[in-house]
């Protein structure tokens, strides 16, 4: 395999007319329209990641602020489970996953010493059509009868017959986004297996590239079933099918067999590289290897397969079959395993270290303790009895902004921080840094943890209003929520901050940092690797 | 820290304010009032104090490693990076603890499943936004919505002690039977949860699901619709009323006993002709608590999704069709058949109402025969 | 690179057969329910009632629950609201409907069993359910349910319940019929 890495880069592409060996970059609007550098791609990647991490949070200090007090104070119901529904997809699709798509655009060419993705135009498109998808999105907000307002989940027949006239707008957003993400994971795939220096073995790839590849993997299996679930969803509202319509012989607990077949995987989609990016950084700031690298390897490839295996553990109180309920309990239980021994590898990498807390050590630490609690509540809401106590009231909420934000989210956070100085050649701000991390650690704690007793006294989710024992709690919340909101203005100043200047890095950047990313200069110059790195 | 200092400041200020009148939250799930409620709440006690004993080892060990294990204090990093046999012992511990917690797990979802031996049994059906109850083996059926006024929703009045938990007719079960609960929708997916009950389960349409409970204590327990269904999720609450069995049959006697009475009134009020004032009063009233929520309280409906009603093609141009699109519905919208759900005085006043309120100005006042005549199929 | 390709061939492929394999979900889905009774839905045709073997020891009851959907301003309801039977004994339930309306409506009943897996031991020798009904403006007709229990069915059910609900399928109808004038409206 790693023979062919020597020979140059693809030219069979036939629409490929334009090099990626150039040393000079165009120049203004044209480079980032036309690039197919990964660099250029992941950049793109990330920021938009981080307007659309604005956008979508703007949508959840609405949430916040209707729902600071009982009582209909500043939207419509209508317009409120709007909110909730776009902000939802738009942390999903917009942000997570995007920001993920960035990192891997950046640093896996230069994690295993290759010149370029292996699809440098196909890249191209991936990203471009992406703007698009969110563009008809959030203008479906201002169409007669509002965007879509049935939650991210979009469950029949809530979606078909009862929605409103913007749905084939959704419909369209969601097909474009699942392109681009299937398009993104090809490309990861293809320029894992094909690309890898001489000597960069699969047991030696960092695990930032294996968990990609096993993430790029559950993309291409899950995105076209949701492709085909909203495809359903268009069908059965505009040309009269019935997939999930009782009265034509269908059923709308399919719908969610089918949504959560896609959506259960997809939040392994949303984990399994943050797992990597914590992996990267513990040994870094500990000083030490990783402990466990093949076990870490075999736990993710086990979580990705148990994805599979789950779905209905999101559908316990659809009115299953025992024994079909029993299966999925079981099933999710298990996942508990294999996550367990990643925290547990992560915790021995650090034990007898020497380690250092700079910026992203810091959001590593927090994501592992955060991350586990919104473990355990995973794994209280597997227990089917109880969950019919949890299931849609704000335990669940408290659980996936857990697992969502102070797991992936401060995972990419972390990750910027600890590559930004290869990227830009400067250190960020230290201090300021430091300051970003606090405030949000302590917003986002008063923000989702008040939400586990919230849930447990019995609020339900994606209400507008509720009863007045929630009040203080409500209250509580939403402080936390904006002060959340405002923390992440830091960031903003940190990232432009860096941008600008600093202290210059090193190549190395970090004392304890491993790895061929850590090789190439600070800044990493537009093309890496055109002859390939050797590995020892 | 400024930030966090500020929280402090304000947050006693805002917790006075807004718990003026409200009960305390429980900060954990409630135990409620059953046997199959006590053992949920057991499990879930159980599971939380696991993951509580796993998380203060792990985050112990971590936490003790950031205090010892730092640069700082000059250390020099191990060498070690793997051990097979850790690696087993941590994957095989979990799976002990876990099958521990599958055991009574599984125990308590199969009593819970056994819907076998009802002494009551109850239709429980959901449409947006509200329930339907209705006593298999007799006549007895209602709707059950929500009874908290709008002024409240609006912050136009103060809120009550069970704001947004009231209902103007509540379900009433009998304490120590078991009761059946059959769930269905007539629309979307709505979900039936009583906390107390341990009960929640979805009403997918054209579908039944099962659940079942025994009370233990009378009283009254609120519940809310759990599954997005809508605009006004928050506002189709559940509330049971569990009386004992000498009780609950009284009461249930009463009922049916108005019903047969309620429905020879409707038959002696097709002779009647009501005066317009009267109409146009009850209709609003109607209106605000029926259609409001879409067509919304000025009729101007929300384009694109809820029709307006003022200047409608419909209501100013064909009385048949408007009569028969309240009562009938309109199949595959929103809008539902309320011949079912609203008296024929209901049903006049708030066709009278549609027809004369925001500039809608036909003059006609429409009368419960003429519903009536709609109702059995004849012309006007 | 060259054998980029072949690779590239083998993960489009992947992903068009899972696009292909969401819409097999659904035949799957129905496969799954017929075999485990996974949703309650009964068959859709009509059962043979060749194995009459009468298991007198046992007593099933069976209930009847009809309700015309939201939008259906039909009357619908079963003749009586439960019976006792014998598993293997073949019965007769009438439902009556009435159209109250001014207009022809079609109707669709679409049944659902609980618990879901006695659906799997619920035979329908005949049942109007099998076919959409339709019913002129102010007219009512009787429609009749010939079904048996399974004498398989195990042990642990004693209760079957059948609900029938009634869908307007009106317009599905009358864009299935080729143009003529319908009755009504």
């Amino acid at each position: 395999m790693s023979v062919v890495i020597t020979e140059p880069r693809d030219h069979d592409d036939q629409h490929d007319h334009d090099h990626e060996h150039h040393d000079h970059k165009p120049r203004g609007i044209k480079r980032w329209l036309y690039t197919t550098n990964h660099k250029d791609i992941g950049t793109m990647y990330l920021i938009f990641a981080l307007v659309m991490f604005f956008i979508g949070g703007a949508m959840a200090m609405v949430i916040r602020l209707e729902l600071f007090q009982p009582g209909m104070q500043f939207v419509e119901p209508h317009f409120f489970n709007q909110m909730t529904t776009v902000h939802g997809l738009i942390m999903v699709f917009g942000a997570v996953m995007p920001a993920f798509t960035g990192l891997a655009n950046w640093m896996i060419p230069m994690m295993i010493g290759a010149p370029d993705m292996a699809l440098p135009r196909m890249n191209n498109w991936s990203f471009w059509i992406l703007p698009f998808a969110f563009l008809i999105l959030l203008l479906s907000l201002f169409m007669p009868g509002g965007g879509p307002s049935f939650g991210w989940t979009f469950y029949a027949p809530l979606s078909t017959t009862y929605s409103s006239d913007s749905t084939a707008l959704f419909v369209f957003s969601v097909h474009i986004m699942g392109i681009s993400s299937i398009m993104g994971a090809i490309n990861v795939i293809v320029t894992i297996w094909n690309m890898r220096a001489p000597g960069m073995t699969w047991m030696k790839m960092p695990l930032f590239v294996w968990t990609w590849f096993i993430t790029a993997f559950l993309l291409i299996m899950v995105m076209p079933v949701l492709a085909g679930v909203v495809t359903m969803v268009l069908t059965d509202k505009y040309f009269g099918t019935s997939f999930f319509d009782a009265a034509g012989g269908g059923d709308p607990v399919l719908f969610q067999h089918i949504f959560w077949f896609f959506g259960h995987p997809e939040v392994y989609i949303m984990i399994l590289p943050a797992f990597g990016i914590v992996s990267a950084i513990i040994p870094t700031f500990a000083r030490k290897r990783l402990f466990g690298y093949a076990s870490m390897v075999y736990a993710t490839a086990s979580i990705a397969i148990l994805s599979f295996l789950v779905w209905a553990h999101h559908m316990f109180t659809t009115g299953m079959p025992v024994f079909a309920t029993l299966f999925f309990m079981y099933a999710t239980m298990l996942i508990a395993v294999p996550t367990g021994v990643k925290v547990f590898n992560w915790v021995a990498t650090m034990w007898r270290g020497a380690m250092t807390f700079e910026v992203p050590m810091m959001f590593a630490l927090a994501f592992i303790v955060l991350f586990t609690i919104g473990g355990f509540s995973g794994l209280m809401l597997a227990i089917t009895p109880a969950d019919f106590q949890y299931h849609d009231t704000y335990f669940v909420v408290a659980h996936f902004h857990y697992v969502l934000v102070t797991g992936a989210v401060f995972s990419i956070v972390a990750a910027v921080y600890y590559w930004l100085p290869k990227w830009t050649g400067n250190m960020y701000d230290e201090s300021l840094g430091q300051w970003h991390f606090w405030c949000s650690l302590i917003s986002v704690n008063l923000l989702f943890f008040p939400m586990h007793f919230v849930g447990l006294a019995g609020m339900p989710r994606r209400i507008p209003d509720y009863a007045l024992q929630f009040a203080d709690f409500n209250a509580f919340i939403s402080i936390g929520g904006f002060l959340f909101g405002l923390s992440q203005l830091i960031f903003v100043w940190v990232l432009i901050k860096c941008a600008r200047g600093g202290v210059k890095a090193t190549d190395q950047v970090w004392e304890g940092a491993e790895g061929l990313e850590w090789e190439v200069p600070s800044p990493a110059p537009y093309h890496t690797f055109e002859t390939p790195p050797v590995i020892k | 820290m400024a930030k966090t200092r500020s929280i402090r400041w304000s947050l006693p200020t805002l917790l006075l304010a807004a718990s003026a009148n409200a009960a305390a939250m429980p900060l954990n799930m409630t135990k409620g009032v059953t046997e199959i409620s006590r053992e949920v709440y057991n499990l879930h006690m159980t599971i939380f104090w696991i993951c509580c004993v796993i998380g203060a080892v792990v985050f112990g060990i971590m936490f003790v490693s950031i205090l010892l294990h730092r640069k700082a204090r000059g250390v020099q990093p191990a060498q070690f990076h793997e051990s097979t046999k850790v690696e087993i012992l941590w994957t095989a511990i979990p799976v002990v603890i876990l099958i521990g917690m599958a055991i009574p797990a599984t125990k308590t979802l199969i009593a819970m499943e056994d819907t076998s031996a009802a002494d009551v049994t109850v239709q429980v059906t959901g449409s947006q936004w509200k329930w339907h109850y209705k006593y298999l083996g007799s006549d007895l059926e209602y709707f059950s919505v929500l009874a908290t006024p709008r002024e409240q929703i609006n912050n136009r009045f103060p809120k009550g002690e069970n704001y947004l938990l009231e209902v103007d007719r509540p379900l009433v079960i009998p304490t120590g039977q078991k009761v059946r609960f059959l769930m269905t929708s007539d629309d979307v997916i709505h979900s039936w949860w009583v906390p107390a009950f341990a009960i929640k389960k979805d009403a997918n349409p054209g579908f039944i699901n099962e659940a079942w409970t025994r009370v233990d204590h009378p009283g009254v327990y609120r519940g809310q619709c759990a599954e997005l269904c809508g605009q006004d999720h928050a506002f189709m609450p559940i509330v049971v009323i569990a009386k004992t069995p000498e009780d609950y049959a009284a009461w249930k006697a009463t009922e049916e006993n108005r019903l047969a009475e309620e429905k020879a009134a409707e038959q002696e009020l097709l002779a009647m002709n009501m005066e317009m004032s009267d109409l146009m009063a009850n209709g609003e009233r109607t209106y605000i608590a029926y259609c409001a929520a879409c067509h919304q309280p000025n009729g101007a409906g929300l384009p694109g999704i809820f029709p307006a009603l003022a200047g409608s093609n419909l209501i100013l141009n064909d009385r048949r069709a408007h009569i028969d699109i309240i009562l009938n519905g309109k199949a595959g919208t929103s809008m539902q058949a309320f011949g079912r759900q609203l008296s024929l005085k209901e049903l006049a006043s708030v066709v009278t109402y549609t027809r004369n309120a925001w500039g809608n100005d036909t003059g006609d006042a429409v009368q419960a025969a003429d519903v009536y005549r709609v109702q059995q199929g004849e012309g006007e | 690179m060259a054998q980029n390709k072949p690779l590239i061939g083998k993960l489009v492929l992947v992903t068009v057969a899972m696009f292909g394999f969401g819409f097999a979900l659904v035949p799957l889905y129905d496969v799954f329910c017929d075999i485990t009774g996974i949703n309650g839905k009964t068959a859709a045709v009509a059962a043979t009632a060749d194995n009459a073997v009468i298991d007198t020891s046992r007593q099933i009851t069976i209930e009847f629950l009809a309700r015309p959907n939201k939008d259906m301003p039909w009357v619908f309801k079963p003749e009586v609201f439960q019976m006792t039977v014998h598993p293997g004994e073949i019965h007769i339930m009438n439902y009556l409907a009435e159209n109250p309306t001014g207009r022809m409506i079609v109707g669709q009943a679409v049944p659902s069993v609980s618990p879901g897996q006695a659906a799997l031991y619920f035979h329908k020798i005949e049942c109007f359910c099998f076919t959409q009904q339709q019913l002129a403006a102010g007219k009512n007709m009787l429609m009749p349910l010939q079904f048996y229990v399974d004498p398989a069915l195990p042990a642990h059910f004693n209760t079957i319940t059948l609900n029938y609900t009634l869908y307007d399928v009106t317009q599905a109808w009358d864009a299935q019929q080729p143009p003529q004038d319908n009755i009504g409206e």
